[in-house]
């Protein structure tokens, strides 16, 4: 047993910690699992019913295990642009943007959303980022590595983090919050609830209509109670989060986002915006370039899947008697009610409409590599 | 007929020498909604806890072990068309798949219905 062996067995060992929410969530009859370090809601009625409400109406996740983080300081965009292979410089106040950090040779350590407060938000931070719960620290560690002295980064532990999604999320958020009514996809701004500062951007990751809302954690309860009282809000729990992305053909970082992969062949390039394509300058960008000039060696795809059974993450992907893949998510989706599944396929067996088949238990099932998302983005976009 | 209860969170109904196996609706709730039943085909042959059928949640996949050893005489089709009947009516109409029994002596560790209610209710 190596060193990291033991460290890693040592995090394991740590006992789970309590978000805000989580009495909350057991008063509402929620089942409880360890995630990302945290106690979190799994379910509350079944993935299924809650899957289906959030299509219908408006849902309230939970994600206060995600790591938000300011950063301000001199010259915080240009040391950002070394991190992010986003265009950090070209943000304009209220603007929100899907980025990442890539390692030396390119590979993807996280994926997250980063913005640019404005209004005096977060004490006048240069950026407000939002990285996965499970990743956090080790995101914490890679940037205090690479960030100059007079950049600051924040962790702020004493944030909660909301999302309400569905179509009826705009007019729930608009019933507590009547500036929201005004944002579309990918804006945000600072807001106020009875006293409660509250920063709202428009977005989520179920591919409906929907706010994600950082608050103080002491306000998180009273909050998620006034939502919850207004008809179209119920609780959603992380099973559901993950079949909605998953029909969203949203990537889930871990499993189908990993060191081991790259943006290009991701199919998430959109998150390089022009300038940065041209100049580089970010950690990773070699191999960005080389796969944008190249293509890549293999691409993550959305499959559809013959049948009722299911295909879940590990199960291999087949070309007659070759590997060319793995399934990195899949499961049942209740909104197209058929399984589906993403994976990673090598290029030449990645195109819309190739047959391939999945391993499940020994037995071969039919897919067919298929546009994604499963069901189409719905999100409140300019008129 | 006498209803027997295997702490894996089975049922088995006992005619005979033909055991009717399912999983209890304690099992169904903590598997959440069911979408697909994978059932041996007949004519398979099990000794006691060999892997006999897979239930597929929308979370997870989860093995159903044989409770007790025997030979498939016949599986729910039913569930091929309404995998969710595991979750409507676990402890009847939901039941996976009967046996000929080959060691009915197998049944003497179970519990009865009493004995699982206590088993559950301590867990």
């Amino acid at each position: 047993m190596t060193a990291n062996d033991n460290i890693a067995m040592l995090e394991d060992a740590l006992p789970l910690e309590a978000l805000p929410l989580d009495a909350w969530h057991r008063a509402r009859g929620a089942r409880m699992v360890g995630f990302a370090g945290y106690h979190m809601p799994i379910q509350y009625d079944g993935i299924m019913a809650e899957h289906g409400w959030t299509r219908e109406h408006a849902g309230l996740f939970d994600v206060s295990h995600m790591g938000q983080l300011t950063f301000s300081g001199e010259g915080a965009d240009e040391a950002l642009e070394l991190l992010l292979l986003s265009d950090i410089k070209g943000l304009k106040p209220g603007r929100q943007r899907y980025s990442m950090l890539l390692d030396q040779d390119g590979g993807i350590l996280d994926d997250l959303m980063v913005s640019r407060p404005g209004d005096g938000a977060f004490d006048d931070a240069a950026i407000y980022m939002v990285v996965n719960g499970a990743t956090k620290y080790d995101d914490i560690g890679w940037m205090i590595e690479h960030l100059p002295d007079d950049v600051i980064m924040n962790h702020m532990a004493d944030q909660a983090l909301l999302a309400l999604q569905g179509p009826e999320a705009g007019e729930a958020m608009a019933a507590l919050v009547p500036g929201t009514a005004d944002l579309i996809f990918m804006q945000c701004g600072a807001f106020d609830w009875n006293g409660v500062p509250l920063w709202i951007s428009r977005s989520g990751y179920t591919g409906e209509d929907g706010f994600e809302i950082s608050l103080p954690a002491d306000a998180a309860v009273a909050f998620a109670d006034a939502l919850c009282a207004l008809p179209q809000v119920k609780p959603i729990g992380l099973g559901a989060r993950d079949s909605l992305r998953l029909e969203a053909g949203l990537p889930l970082y871990g499993h189908d986002l990993t060191p081991a992969v790259s943006t290009i062949g991701a199919d998430l390039g959109f998150a390089i915006q022009k300038r940065r394509r041209e100049e580089g300058g970010f950690i990773g960008h070699g191999r960005v370039m080389k796969e944008l000039a190249d293509g890549p060696g293999a691409k993550r795809v959305g499959l559809t899947i013959e049948g009722r059974l299911p295909a879940r993450e590990g199960a291999q992907i087949y070309l007659g008697d070759v590997q060319v893949g793995d399934v990195t998510s899949g499961g049942f989706a209740p909104t197209v009610g058929a399984p589906i599944a993403m994976g990673w396929v090598s290029l030449p067996h990645s195109a819309i409409g190739t047959a391939l088949e999945i391993e499940v238990r020994g037995k071969r099932i039919a897919a067919v590599v298929a546009p994604m998302p499963f069901v189409p983005h719905r999100y409140r976009r300019k008129a | 007929m006498s209803r027997y209860f295997t702490d894996e969170h089975e049922w088995i109904d006992v005619e005979g020498e033909i055991a009717t196996v399912g999983i209890t609706d304690y099992a169904q709730e903590q598997l959440g909604d069911i979408v697909f039943v994978e059932l041996p085909a007949e004519g398979t042959t099990f000794d006691k806890g060999d892997d006999a059928a897979v239930v597929e949640s929308v979370k997870a996949a989860s093995d159903v072990y044989a409770p007790i050893s025997g030979e498939v005489i016949e599986a729910n089709g039913a569930l091929e068309d309404e995998p969710a009947l595991v979750n409507s009516d676990a402890e009847e109409d939901g039941w996976f798949f009967k046996l000929r029994m080959t060691d009915p002596s197998e049944l003497e560790g179970l519990m009865t219905e009493a004995a699982y209610k206590k088993f559950v209710a301590s867990l």
